[in-house]
C-alpha cells in the first residue's frame, strides 16, 4: 500500500556544546583531609577519564589505610571539639551556606559532571546539580529542628559517618549522604566512587568557601581497598553506603557486631506497569524517562516494562519510534538525550547482559543511531518476547536497555512487579485512581510513581524494601539514619 | 475432689499456622522448673519446622497486613483480654519457669498484657505517626506509608519468659508482619501458653508461631533462610550475634540488635520491622 | 537476534486511505471519541518544558528562522482595522523585510470577511494565501444560518482560507453532535477553500477536552485545526500544540489523513516560535514542518523573526525600526 512517511528530527540541530572551560578542572587532586588537600601518605594515584572520549581529566589520590585512619581522626576530632558544640542553629547557616554555593557555581558543578561521568549536561545542569543544592537547603532547615523530627525530645547523633557513594549521580549522592548527616550533628569522611571523584573535590572548595569547621567533612578518594578500610575503621560509627547489592552485602557482613549503623541503598530492577486505559503519550514518555535517564545508571531504573496485553503492540510501536528519536552522542552537547557510558567495565557488562538477553531468545530491538568512534557507548535498546525467567528480566543491567513482558490483569501484574529480590521502584501507570492505589499498596517497593517516573525531591524518602536495602533518604524519615534513635 | 488425684498433664507443641503439631522430626527436649524438677517434654523444633513456619507466615502476613489496621488493634486487644483472664496460669508458669516470687510473677505478667494493650493502640497510629505528605516542588501528591518488612524472626529473650517476649512478636505483629518466634530454651513455657492463646483470638493462623527448641540449631537457619525479612537477635547469645547478623546479610535483612524493653527500644525495633513506601501520583486538571 | 529498530518506525507511518467516517448519531460520535487516551497534564507540560530545552545554533537556527517567517499567518483582526492598514499588511506579506528580498513571505494574511476584498487586491495570484475568520468570529455565537453565510461570502470575496470557530458552549455541555454538525456544514461552505476550526483551547480548559475537540474537528473536515482566536485570556501553550499534534498524528496514522496545526495568539518573539517548531520536529516530523501544516498565527511575532534573522545573517543586531510596524 502507498504511504507517507514523516521523519521525525527532520529538523537537524547542530552541533550546541557547552563550554567546559568554566570546568577548571586542576592536573590533580589530593585528599580533602581536615579542611585542606593533602597529599597521600604513599603517593599513590589513579586517573579519572572522560568516558565520552577516553581522556585522562585528571590524576588523583588514591587513600590507603593510613589516609583513612588520617580522615577519620580528623572527623572524630572535629566531632568531638567542634561539631556536637555547635549548635543546630549554627550548622543550619552551614547547610544554606552550602546550597547558595552550590546554586552559585551551578554551571561549573554540572560541566564538571559532564566531564567525568559522560551523562548529558541537560540533566546535569537540569537535575543533578539543582537537586543537590536542594537537598542542602532542605536539611539545612531540620537541623535546629530536631526535637521535632519526630525521634524524641533530644536526638543525638551518631558520631562520624562512613559515607560510600557511587558513579551515577556523584554531587547529588554526596549532598543525600552529607546534607542529612550535618544536620544531625555528625561528621563525615565521604568517599566517591573511583570514576567520578572531581564533582566531589569540587564540593570540598565550596565547603572551604563556606568555612565549614576544619575535619567536619574529610574526602578521600581511592579504590575498593579505601572503600574496605572505612568501612572498618574502628572510630567510624555509621556506614551509609549507595551502590550494589554485592557490595552492601559485603559491608553488612563486615561490620556485624561490632554495633555500627548501617543504612545501605543497593540496586533494583523496576517494574513500570502501564494498564490500558493509561494516557498513551505520557507513558511512552514516561517509559523513556524511566529506562534512559542518565543511561539507564539508576538504581530505581523502571527496567522492566509490564504492559497490559491488549495495548501492548500500540505501546510497542509508539515506543520504538521515540527510542529511534533520542539523541545518544556528545554529552556536553545540550541537545543530548543519553550519553556516554560511564566506564569500560560498565560497558562490558551491559554487553554482556544484553547478549545473554539474546541467547536466551528474547527479541533485541536497537536504535540505529550513530555512535561515537570514542569513548564508551551503548544504543537504546529494548528487549520483547521476554520471559521472566531471563538473565535481562532479573538482574540489574545498569544501563539503556529495557525488558517488555505483558501481562492481563492487575493482579497479575502485581504478581509479576513483585517476582524479584530487589524493591526499589515502580511505576503505575493508569487514569484510573482507584486501581493505582489498589496497585501501589501491593507492590513491594520504596518509591512508587503514578503516571510519573524517576522523580526526586529532597522531601521525599527514597529506599528500598527487601534486598535494595535499608533505611531512607530524604524526607524527615531520612534524619533517623544519622540519629542515635 | 480426692487428695491424691493424679494431675493430667499437657503437652506443650509448636505453634506453626494457627495449628500445634509435634515437631516434623519427632523430637523432644526435656524443660526443668528453676530448681531443675521435671516440667515437660517440650517439642524440639527442626530446620525444616522452621521452613513450615516461614511459609505459613509468609502466607498469613498478606491476609494481616490487608485487614483493616482498627481490625488488626482488635485482634491483639482480644488476646490481650484471653491472657488477662489467664493471668493466674500465666503467673503460674512464669513462677515455675523463672524461679521467681509469684508476686513478682504476676507483676511481670501483667506488665506484659499491659503491653500488649498499648500494641493493640498501636496499630492504627503508626500510619499517621510514621507516615505523611510530603511537600515536593513539583505538581505531584507526595505521601509516605509505613508497610510492614513481611516476616520477622525473633530469637526470645532467655530469662523473661512472658514479658521479655511481647515486645519482640507484639512490636512487629501491630506493624502489620508476621513473626516466627524462637521461644526461650530454658524456659519456653510461658511463651507457649501465649501461641495457645493466640489460636484462640481471631489472629489469621500463620501471624504469630512460636517454636520451641535450641537457639543455635535453629538462629543460623533463622540467619540465612532468605524469605525472612527481619531478624530480631537483641537476646541471641552474646557470642553468636555477630555471625548471626553476617549471616542475615546474605539477603540484606532488617536486623534489630537493641535488648531493653523501655519504650524507645520498643519503637526502636516497631521502626526497624517498617518500610516507607513512597507514593507519587500527578496532580493536573 | 539482532533486530535494528527500522527507519520507518523512527517516524510516523501515514496510510493513505481517505475515508472518514460519517457520524449521524451523538451516540456514534461519543463513541469514537471515547476510544482516546487520556492526557496527563502533568506529563505532558514535562515533556515541552524538556523539549524547550533544546538548543538551535547556527545554520539550523537560520532555517528555522526562515520556515518560521513562511509558517505565519500575518494576523490583524481589530475593529479599527482599515483598508489601508489591510493593505499595507499584505505588502509587508508579500516581502517582509524590504531590505532583504531573500527573506520568504509569510503563508498568509488573516483578516475579517469584509477585508478579503481588500486582500485579495494586494495579494493577487502570489504564493501567499488569503485566510478570513467567519462563523461570527470569535465568540461563535450566531446561528448556523448565519455562520454559513458569513462562510459564504468571505469564499465568494476570495478567501482561499477560511477560520472557524468551534461552539465551546455546545462542546462543554455534551453536545458534541451540534459542535460536529456545524464544521461538517461550514465545511461544505468552504467549498474549495481550506477550514481552519478554531478550537479556542483557553476556553476548553483540560488537554483532554482539547483532544477530543481535536478529533471532532478532524472528523468533521478541518484541514487544520487551530488553538485560539487570539481574543480571550489565555492562547496558545506549548503544551496544548503538543496534545494538538498527537492527535493530528494519530488521526493521519488512523485515517490517512494529514491534518495542519495552527497555533494563534501570544507568540511574540523568535524564541517562542522556535521552541514550537522543536516540538513540531520531535512530535509529529518533517511532513507538518511546511507552511501546508503549520501555521502561527500571528502579528508582532513576523518582526521579531526579521530581527533574528537579520542578526544571523549579518552578525549583528538591528534596529527594530529597520522593519515596518503592522
Amino acid at each position: 500500500m502507498e504511504s507517507l512517511h514523516s521523519q521525525l528530527g527532520g529538523l537537524q540541530y547542530d552541533a550546541a556544546p557547552e563550554s567546559a572551560a568554566i570546568a577548571n578542572i586542576q592536573k590533580e587532586y589530593g585528599l580533602f583531609i581536615n579542611g585542606r588537600f593533602t597529599s597521600p601518605a604513599d603517593h599513590k594515584t589513579f586517573s579519572t577519564i572522560n568516558p565520552a572520549t577516553e581522556e585522562t581529566l585528571s590524576m588523583i589520590a588514591l587513600a590507603d589505610t593510613k589516609d583513612v585512619d588520617a580522615a577519620v581522626q580528623s572527623a572524630k576530632r572535629a566531632y568531638e571539639k567542634v561539631w556536637s558544640k555547635t549548635t543546630g542553629a549554627q550548622r543550619a547557616k552551614y547547610l544554606y551556606r552550602i546550597a547558595r554555593l552550590i546554586q552559585e557555581r551551578s554551571r561549573e558543578f554540572a560541566v564538571t559532571e559532564t566531564l567525568d561521568n559522560g551523562k548529558p549536561i541537560r540533566e546535569t545542569r537540569d537535575i543533578d546539580v539543582p537537586l543537590a543544592a536542594a537537598h542542602f537547603f532542605y536539611y539545612a532547615g531540620w537541623a535546629d529542628k530536631l526535637s521535632h523530627a519526630g525521634f524524641g525530645q533530644d536526638p543525638q547523633p551518631l558520631g562520624v559517618a562512613g559515607q560510600i557513594i557511587p558513579w551515577n549521580f556523584p554531587l547529588l549522592m554526596a549532598a543525600w549522604k552529607l546534607a542529612p548527616a550535618l544536620a544531625a550533628g555528625n561528621t563525615c569522611v565521604l568517599k566517591p566512587a573511583e570514576t567520578t571523584p572531581l564533582t566531589a573535590l569540587l564540593l570540598a572548595e565550596v565547603l572551604q568557601q563556606a568555612e565549614l569547621p576544619e575535619g567536619v567533612v574529610n574526602i578521600i578518594t581511592g579504590d575498593g581497598t579505601t572503600g574496605v578500610a572505612l568501612v572498618e575503621h574502628p572510630d567510624v560509627n555509621k556506614i551509609a553506603f549507595t551502590g550494589s547489592t554485592g557490595v552492601g552485602r559485603m559491608i553488612q557482613q563486615r561490620i556485624a557486631g561490632s554495633g555500627k549503623h548501617l543504612t545501605l541503598e543497593l540496586g533494583g530492577k523496576g517494574a513500570n506497569i502501564v494498564f490500558e486505559d493509561a494516557p498513551i503519550d505520557e507513558v511512552v514518555e514516561g517509559i523513556i524517562d524511566g529506562i534512559f535517564f542518565n543511561q539507564g545508571h539508576v538504581c530505581c531504573a523502571g527496567s522492566r516494562l509490564l504492559v497490559q496485553e491488549s495495548i501492548a503492540e500500540d505501546v510497542l510501536r509508539r515506543l520504538m519510534r521515540r527510542v529511534e528519536q533520542l539523541r545518544v552522542g556528545d554529552p556536553m552537547d545540550k541537545n543530548t538525550d543519553v550519553g556516554a557510558i560511564n566506564s569500560a567495565e560498565q560497558l562490558a557488562r551491559i554487553t554482556e547482559l544484553t547478549a545473554a538477553g539474546e541467547g536466551e531468545g528474547a527479541t533485541r530491538l536497537t536504535s540505529t543511531c550513530v555512535l561515537p568512534s570514542k569513548g564508551y557507548w551503548f544504543a537504546p535498546t529494548v528487549f520483547t518476547n521476554v520471559s521472566q525467567s531471563h538473565r535481562i528480566a532479573r538482574e540489574e543491567i545498569f544501563g539503556p536497555v529495557l525488558s517488555m513482558l505483558t501481562f492481563r490483569t492487575p493482579e497479575e501484574a502485581v504478581q509479576k512487579a513483585n517476582n524479584t529480590n530487589y524493591g526499589l521502584a515502580c511505576g503505575v501507570w493508569s487514569e484510573k485512581g482507584s486501581r493505582t492505589l489498589w496497585v501501589a499498596e501491593r507492590l513491594r517497593a520504596g518509591v512508587i510513581w503514578a503516571n510519573t517516573y524517576n522523580k526526586f525531591d529532597p522531601t521525599s524518602p527514597f529506599g528500598g524494601v527487601r534486598e535494595s536495602g535499608f533505611g531512607r533518604e530524604g524526607g524527615r524519615q531520612g534524619l533517623e539514619a544519622y540519629l542515635n534513635v | 475432689m480426692s487428695e491424691n488425684r493424679l494431675e493430667v498433664r499437657k503437652t506443650y507443641k509448636l505453634l506453626m499456622n494457627g495449628a500445634f503439631p509435634r515437631s516434623e522430626s519427632g523430637r523432644t527436649y526435656e524443660v526443668v522448673d528453676a530448681e531443675g524438677t521435671f516440667i515437660a517434654n517440650v517439642a524440639q523444633a527442626s530446620r525444616k519446622d522452621l521452613r513450615d513456619a516461614v511459609v505459613a507466615a509468609r502466607a498469613a502476613q498478606a491476609k494481616w497486613w490487608s485487614q483493616s489496621a482498627y481490625n488488626r488493634g482488635q485482634v491483639i486487644y482480644r488476646l490481650a483480654e484471653m491472657a488477662e483472664s489467664r493471668h493466674d496460669e500465666i503467673a503460674e508458669a512464669v513462677e515455675v519457669c523463672e524461679g521467681v516470687k509469684s508476686k513478682e510473677a504476676r507483676k511481670s505478667v501483667s506488665r506484659g498484657i499491659d503491653r500488649m494493650v498499648w500494641y493493640a493502640g498501636w496499630t492504627d497510629k503508626i500510619t499517621q505517626v510514621f507516615g505523611g505528605a510530603n511537600p515536593v516542588a513539583g505538581p505531584f501528591f507526595n505521601f509516605s506509608l509505613p508497610v510492614p518488612s513481611g516476616v520477622v524472626a525473633a530469637i526470645a529473650h532467655p530469662a523473661l519468659s512472658f514479658e521479655g517476649i511481647i515486645d519482640m512478636v507484639f512490636g512487629p505483629v501491630a506493624a502489620g508482619n508476621a513473626v516466627v518466634l524462637l521461644a526461650s530454651t530454658e524456659r519456653p513455657i510461658p511463651a507457649v501458653l501465649l501461641g495457645e492463646m493466640s489460636a484462640v483470638s481471631d489472629f489469621p493462623g500463620g501471624v504469630l508461631n512460636i517454636l520451641t527448641g535450641q537457639v543455635e540449631e535453629l538462629a543460623p537457619v533463622m540467619a540465612s533462610h532468605e524469605d525472612i525479612d527481619g531478624f530480631d537477635v537483641g537476646h541471641a547469645p552474646e557470642a553468636e550475634r555477630a555471625a548471626l547478623i553476617s549471616a542475615s546479610a546474605g539477603s540484606i535483612k532488617r536486623v534489630f540488635e537493641g535488648h531493653g524493653n523501655d519504650e524507645a527500644t520498643a519503637m526502636r525495633r516497631m521502626r526497624t520491622f517498617i518500610e516507607t513506601s513512597t507514593v507519587w501520583h500527578t496532580k493536573g486538571q | 537476534m539482532l533486530r535494528l529498530v527500522t527507519p520507518e518506525s523512527s517516524g510516523i507511518q501515514i496510510p493513505v486511505r481517505k475515508n472518514l467516517p460519517v457520524f449521524l448519531t451523538e451516540s456514534g460520535l461519543r463513541t469514537e471519541l471515547k476510544k482516546l487516551s487520556g492526557v496527563d497534564a502533568v506529563g505532558a507540560e514535562a515533556r515541552v518544558a524538556k523539549l524547550s530545552t533544546r538548543s538551535l545554533k547556527k545554520e539550523t537556527k537560520k532555517s528555522a528562522i526562515n520556515l518560521a517567517i513562511s509558517m505565519v499567518d500575518l494576523t490583524t483582526l481589530e475593529g479599527a482595522d482599515t483598508a489601508g492598514r489591510v493593505s499595507s499588511l499584505c505588502s509587508k506579506a508579500l516581502r517582509p523585510d524590504a531590505n532583504d528580498l531573500t527573506a520568504p513571505s509569510v503563508a498568509a494574511v488573516c483578516v475579517y470577511p469584509d477585508m478579503v476584498a481588500t486582500a485579495r487586491g494586494v495579494i493577487g495570484t502570489s504564493s501567499v494565501q488569503v485566510a478570513s475568520v467567519a462563523t461570527a468570529f470569535p465568540s461563535g455565537r450566531a446561528s448556523l444560518a448565519v455562520k454559513l453565510l458569513d462562510t459564504k461570502e468571505a469564499v465568494d470575496a476570495g478567501a482561499d482560507e477560511i477560520d472557524m470557530v468551534i461552539d465551546r458552549g455546545a462542546f462543554l455541555s455534551g453536545n458534541l453532535f451540534k459542535v460536529y454538525e456545524e464544521i461538517v456544514a461550514v465545511k461544505e461552505a468552504c467549498g474549495s477553500a481550506h477550514l481552519k476550526v478554531i478550537l479556542e483551547t483557553g476556553e476548553l480548559v483540560t488537554y483532554d477536552n482539547v483532544r477530543r475537540a481535536s478529533w471532532l474537528a478532524m472528523l468533521g473536515g478541518a484541514d487544520f485545526i487551530k488553538t485560539s482566536t487570539g481574543k480571550v485570556g489565555v492562547n496558545a501553550t506549548l503544551p496544548v500544540a503538543l496534545v494538538m499534534l498527537e492527535a493530528v498524528r494519530d488521526f493521519a496514522e488512523e485515517y490517512g489523513e494529514v491534518v495542519g496545526v495552527k497555533v494563534a495568539g501570544g507568540i511574540r518573539t523568535t524564541k517562542d516560535a522556535l521552541k514550537y517548531l522543536v516540538v513540531v520536529n520531535e512530535t509529529v516530523g518533517a511532513t507538518w514542518l511546511t507552511p501546508d501544516y503549520f501555521r502561527f498565527g500571528a502579528s508582532s511575532l513576523l518582526n521579531d523573526l526579521l530581527l533574528q534573522r537579520s542578526k544571523q545573517q549579518t552578525g549583528n543586531y538591528a534596529r527594530p525600526d529597520r522593519f515596518s510596524g503592522d
